[in-house]
């Protein structure tokens, strides 16, 4: 291509322009090194992870039963959607119910609204080893529910229903105004202008938001070891202990004699969120496509 | 006549049920906030009383055994780790958002964009084992020092934890300048790079601020990750290449064998961390409502 295009300089007068100005060319390579070494990091580690994991996952990883010879993660991972259904059951109806108060309920500058939303921030905020104690002292100890599913799921539910609550906050806002008074304008009442007009609308960024939810399920740790214990097997109720995927991974590690079996468990881990990362990136990806049109 | 009546209120009833309904759900996360703070103070002030303030914040000896619980090493320890995961991750955070909003090719970013947020969904056990299988020897083999599990281990994986943290608020910071100010620049003879880092970046210094918070609060925050790679020794850290015990590996390295006033005081060390954490938030949200 010439040179000569509007806009459009060669890369040797670029060259050029930089010698006469080190510092912008100093600032240019800083933020390209930077990014570098962000997307190498990341690489590194996905791949490392893939290249040692997959040549030790084997069938008997997968097998019905834990013992300490197989280290099974199927337990675990039934555990796992176990734990990610039920802590949904509790925090999706709750966050979108909450998120339908502020947006289509809540006055404007209602006091109560700007103090769900500051709790929501600091719920937010909670390392989830707080979670952890805190789900410990008040479910296993106080509620007398002991280690089990049921106190990690409640858990759990509290520390996403902030995640559910901002995402539906969001979706149901990005859903035009025309919309309602359309439907009011037809006679529907407020509670059937929601149900029937604008949730459907924003189902699409409501999921993302649940989708990104179970991938923070998951992934925890911190705050299930003293909520649902570290019992390798499948419980026969809820009130039973069991542990998740990543729990059986950190147990696996502290054990400290199953390196091999934690390269696996870490392989299957990182590919199921990945996944569940994709699915939720795609779904919003199409929620702001939609808001285009 | 009649009936139309009674269908119209029955459908009020309806209403405003649900809208009750509504207004309770949504009291629901005060709810799990205020207990969330009525039941960490109740078991961890006790405690601290019973210890002692001056002897549980200052004392710089952990020995359960002997019933001394000083936490100023896993203070110090949380504060130096975090430390070093903000010198780590915000520089190359910062620039890496500033090359993905200002420098990156459409193409580059349609790939560039996804694989940074994938870095956020990676479980932080992950990150743990990542860290200890691969920057623990190669830090062991760089620095001698013995073992590998330190101060500069635990800061390095933490700051890579935090970058899509910092990468994505300050990204979206970066975005929201008015294109002017940048055009600006240009019509006064800067080059692009200069424009963006004199002109572009500081009106979005608040926004940049409020994603170091954020990874302030997730370094601080972690637990199972840092236990694997800070060494976890509750003494007072020498240097650098010394292991160290963060106020989050403390409670997770003990608290499955703890009992009684061990116990308390692990609980009391979760206090001091949430107590720590909801100070950053109150400075996230000053920070947040500063910029309006």
């Amino acid at each position: 291509m010439e040179s000569k295009a509007i806009n459009h300089e060669s890369s040797r007068a670029r060259w050029q322009a930089y010698r006469r100005r080190p510092l912008s060319l100093l600032l240019r390579l800083a933020v390209t090194v930077s990014a570098a070494i962000t997307v190498f990091v990341l690489i590194a580690l996905v791949a490392y992870i893939l290249i040692k994991g997959i040549p030790n996952l084997r069938p008997s990883l997968f097998a019905w039963e834990y013992t300490s010879e197989n280290a099974s993660m199927l337990p675990a991972i039934i555990n796992t959607i176990t734990m990610t259904v039920l802590s949904l059951l509790m925090a999706v109806p709750v966050g979108i119910c909450s998120a339908i108060y502020l947006v289509e309920y809540a006055k404007r500058g209602n006091k109560l609204v700007s103090l769900v939303r500051v709790t929501a921030e600091t719920l937010q905020g909670i390392p989830s080893i707080v979670y952890g104690l805190f789900g410990f002292l008040f479910l296993v100890v106080a509620c007398k529910f002991g280690y089990s599913l049921l106190s990690g799921a409640i858990t759990l539910a509290i520390m996403i229903l902030p995640l559910i609550l901002r995402t539906t906050e969001e979706a149901l806002k990005a859903v035009p105004d025309l919309y309602r008074e359309g439907s009011f304008g037809l006679g529907a009442g407020r509670l059937r202008t929601v149900f029937r007009i604008v949730l459907p609308s924003a189902v699409p960024g409501i999921l993302a938001g649940v989708i990104l939810a179970i991938g923070r399920i998951v992934g925890e740790t911190a705050a299930l070891i003293y909520t649902s214990g570290t019992v390798a097997g499948v419980p026969d109720t809820l009130m039973g202990s069991g542990r998740t995927l990543a729990v059986h991974m950190y147990a696996l590690l502290s054990n400290g004699l199953y390196t091999e079996e934690a390269y696996a468990t870490a392989v299957v881990l990182l590919v199921m969120v990945i996944g569940i990362n994709a699915l939720s990136g795609w779904l919003a990806k199409k929620v702001s496509a939609k808001q285009g049109e | 006549m009649a009936e139309k009546k009674r269908r119209t209120n029955a459908r009020q009833v309806r209403e405003s049920l649900m809208h009750v309904v509504f207004l309770l759900t949504a009291c629901i996360s005060i709810l799990a906030v205020v207990l969330i703070c009525i039941f960490m103070f109740a078991n961890g002030i006790p405690t601290i009383a019973e210890i002692g303030p001056g002897n549980f914040l200052l004392g710089t000896t952990w020995k359960p055994l002997n019933d001394l619980f000083g936490i100023l090493p896993m203070i110090v320890g949380s504060l130096y780790v975090t430390a070093g995961a903000i010198l780590i991750g915000v520089p190359i955070g910062i620039l890496c958002a500033v090359y993905l909003a200002r420098f990156c090719p459409k193409r580059l970013y349609r790939v560039l964009k996804p694989l940074i947020d994938l870095l956020a969904g990676i479980p932080s056990i992950v990150y743990g084992f990542f860290g200890l299988v691969v920057i623990v020897p190669l830090m062991q083999q760089m620095t001698g020092a013995s073992g590998g599990k330190n101060i500069l281990t635990a800061s390095l994986m933490l700051g890579i934890m935090i970058l899509p943290t910092i990468i994505s608020v300050s990204e979206s910071a970066i975005r929201a300048v008015p294109q002017s100010y940048y055009e600006g620049a240009l019509a006064l003879g800067a080059t692009h790079e200069r424009s963006v880092f004199f002109a572009v970046l500081p009106a979005a210094k608040s926004g940049i601020l409020a994603g170091v918070i954020l990874g302030i609060g997730r370094a601080i925050g972690e637990a199972t990750a840092v236990k694997m790679v800070a060494g976890n020794q509750p003494i007072m850290p020498a240097s650098l290449l010394s292991g160290v015990r963060t106020l989050t590996s403390n409670i997770v390295v003990e608290m499955g064998y703890s009992e009684g006033l061990h116990r308390e005081a692990l609980i009391a060390t979760a206090v001091v961390l949430f107590v720590f954490i909801l100070l950053i938030n109150v400075s996230f949200a000053a920070i947040k409502k500063k910029e309006g």
